[in-house]
């Protein structure tokens, strides 16, 4: 077997990834939280695919954009957290999903579409949002929570609970 | 292999120790991650702390927001309109009387997209406490638009419906009806001298459009009526009322910029609109304008001419083009902000070089003013044909300020002020050292570059308390304050006459083509 199917291997890097993404947020979010003139008005204002009357409306409603802000700040703050200790994992990675995907929706990279704001790269419907989108979902298809992470308390408290790892490490378990 | 003896595992909390390590197995990188987190906020902190300690600037918005108008309105004042265009149309609803078309307009804007405010933004205006009771204007149409407006059910703040205003045919008429008590002139710069002076002897209060006036015999005439009659007398830079021009004078007067050398303001438009081609109205006629009362006071008398009535900007008989259109707005913003006064001396220059369609008034011009007192150049360009923003800069030898919508400060590389914290790492001059955004809360010392793009675009309206409002609405609101409750207005008759002077004095030396100067001994331009 090479190494790289090592059931170590492949969970050392779903936690890996787990924890990168969880940092990605964990800061987005707190650097947000300290920072009193942060406000998501101005990225909402770029908004052109689905929706975005909606986008455009809660970026001209001063209320709307308060309670959007608040969502993202902390949004972001707990679902950074819960990623990073391996807490409430599978709630904080469908969260994470659902903000990335708005995200997504409020600025796609589609031809034709252009920004004002300051991009570092190039991009073509495919971007770093949906990049992180797809690295939560298989987060969510191999979660790591309940082995490596807070939810193991949880786990343990609840039934057998051992969680269906990756599937070749499970494999890994019968077959090796 | 090694034996199968283990030690019995320690149970913990319910785990085997191995199973604590592997729940566990993420705090040594949260760890990593909350000190690096305390590092660099830290450093940010320190920063910013420095940074607004060394510029003596508060973080919030403007500290005094002059004539702030806070007090109820007591007394409920009649008002007259002369000149019912665009512009009186425009202040009297900032004065709370929208024409119902417009309303219906707004409100069709709004629904096809949602970021149009203007609607919402008229409706939350504060009752004004105002009855339109009296309109004149040469025009029968705008003449019946303005009574129409005066009747308007949706009126902001819950105010109720007025009956209709009178309409009267000559500004006379209605300054001697004793149907208002306070008067809008909004006609062509031709008039404004006249008119107010008339008001003036009467003792009406006067709110006028710039430029005050279209000569500078008239601008003398006029500030001595006023001055003698002590009316309340506001002159239309609504821009008086910005915040992000209440917030670039405290930044000047903190010393932040150092000497200020250069001065640039501009003006970069390239419509027709922009130019003052203007709809000609198609039920304009010479039965339904009175086209000599029109051109009474003006230089030159013509035919019965449309292009003329409708498109008046265009030619010196009855304004003075760019000079007393867009160089009076931004030479008020400067002198807002610097208090610099009538200028020493001034070289004006341009032509009609796009816009060949009859007129006299420059499409492309450009003034240069000196203030050898304040060792600094105030410089206007302009023209209507690109739309290049440019906007308006104040060079120090410290510090550049960039006013638009916002305002942003950035440090200059060779300062002399900053030269430690520059090289302290704490200001970086190739970004600026914090940009303000009206209507956020504050000040912003550490920039991101996507908070400077949003920034610079600038925003159409001033706020108050965070709250969005019109600068036109705040601008009449001050003039209405002054005359309940005593006290000045912001663009009073001496920044009117440092206005009018200023701008023609640019004419002046563009129709003769010559440097002038002013004499502050005999108050003239020589």
């Amino acid at each position: 077997m090479p190494w790289s199917s090592s059931p170590t291997f492949q969970v050392g890097t779903l936690v890996a990834l787990r924890l990168l993404v969880g940092w990605h947020f964990l800061y987005e979010g707190l650097a947000k939280l300290l920072n009193p003139y942060w406000t998501s008005a101005g990225y909402l204002a770029e908004s052109q695919w689905w929706f975005q009357g909606l986008f455009l409306a809660i970026a001209a409603t001063p209320t709307a954009v308060t309670i959007v802000d608040y969502l993202n700040m902390w949004g972001q703050t707990l679902i950074g957290l819960g990623l990073m200790l391996g807490l409430f994992t599978r709630w904080a990675t469908v969260a994470g999903v659902v903000l990335l995907a708005l995200y997504y929706i409020v600025a796609p990279p589609f031809a034709g579409y252009t920004y004002g704001m300051p991009a570092e790269g190039s991009y073509l419907i495919v971007n770093k949002v949906l990049i992180e989108l797809a690295a939560l979902l298989v987060l969510l298809a191999y979660p790591t929570g309940r082995t490596f992470g807070l939810d193991r308390f949880f786990a343990r408290a609840g039934a057998s609970a051992s969680e269906p790892l990756a599937p070749a490490v499970a494999g890994g378990v019968r077959h090796d | 292999m090694t034996d199968d003896i283990r030690e019995p595992e320690t149970e913990w909390l319910g785990m085997t120790r191995r199973s604590l390590l592997k729940a566990l197995v993420s705090v040594p990188v949260f760890g990593v991650f909350f000190v690096s987190f305390l590092k660099k906020k830290a450093a940010d902190d320190y920063r910013r702390r420095a940074l607004l300690a060394e510029l003596g600037v508060t973080e919030g918005g403007p500290a005094v927001i002059e004539n702030a108008v806070s007090r109820p309105p007591s007394k409920r004042i009649r008002l007259g309109i002369i000149g019912f265009g665009g512009e009186g149309e425009s202040l009297v609803r900032h004065a709370g009387f929208a024409h119902p078309e417009w309303i219906k307009e707004a409100r069709k804007a709004h629904d096809e997209d949602p970021r149009d405010k203007e609607l919402e933004t008229y409706l939350g205006q504060d009752d004004l406490n105002v009855a339109l009771t009296a309109v004149c204007d040469v025009f029968d149409i705008r003449a019946e638009r303005g009574v129409a407006a005066s009747q308007v059910a949706a009126r902001p703040g819950g105010g109720s419906a007025n009956p209709p205003a009178k309409r009267f045919r000559r500004y006379t008429e209605l300054l001697a009806s004793g149907e208002v008590d306070a008067v809008i002139i909004a006609t062509p710069d031709h008039w404004h001298s006249r008119m107010t002076i008339d008001a003036a002897s009467r003792g009406i209060p006067v709110y006028c459009e710039k430029c005050m006036t279209r000569t500078e015999a008239e601008a003398n005439a006029m500030y001595n009526a006023v001055k003698g009659s002590k009316i309340v007398f506001q002159l239309g830079h609504q821009n008086r009322q910005s915040e992000s021009h209440q917030k670039a004078r405290e930044v000047v007067a903190a010393n932040i910029l150092g000497p200020i050398t250069l001065v640039e303001s501009t003006t970069n438009r390239n419509s027709p609109w922009g130019a003052w081609v203007w709809d000609i109205h198609p039920q304009g006629n010479p039965q339904t304008i009175d086209w000599e009362h029109f051109q009474e006071p003006a230089a030159k008398r013509v035919p019965f001419n449309l292009e003329r009535f409708f498109r008046w900007r265009c030619w010196l008989d009855y304004g003075t083009g760019l000079s007393g259109d867009l160089l009076s707005h931004e030479y008020d913003g400067v002198n807002m902000i610097l208090g610099l006064g009538i200028p020493k001396s001034v070289v004006a220059s341009g032509g009609v070089y796009f816009f060949k369609d009859g007129r006299d008034a420059p499409d492309v011009f450009q003034a240069v003013y000196e203030y050898p007192d304040r060792a600094l150049t105030f410089v206007y360009s302009a023209t209507l044909a690109n739309g290049n923003n440019r906007g308006l800069v104040f060079m120090g030898h410290d510090a550049s300020l960039r006013v638009s919508g916002a305002l942003s400060v950035a440090a200059e590389q060779e300062s002399t002020r900053f030269a430690q914290k520059i090289e302290d790492g704490i200001i970086d001059p190739s970004r600026p050292m914090f940009t303000y955004r009206p209507g956020s809360k504050g000040i912003d010392a550490v920039t991101s570059a996507t908070a400077e793009y949003f920034a610079s675009r600038g925003l159409l309206y001033t706020y108050r308390g965070g709250r969005r409002v019109s600068a036109y609405h705040l601008h009449i609101a001050e003039w209405l304050d002054a005359i309940r409750n005593g006290g000045d207005t912001s663009c009073n008759i001496e920044r009117g006459f440092e206005e009018a002077i200023t701008c023609h004095m640019a004419t002046r030396s563009y129709v003769e083509g010559r440097r002038v100067t002013w004499d502050p001994a005999l108050r003239r331009i020589v």
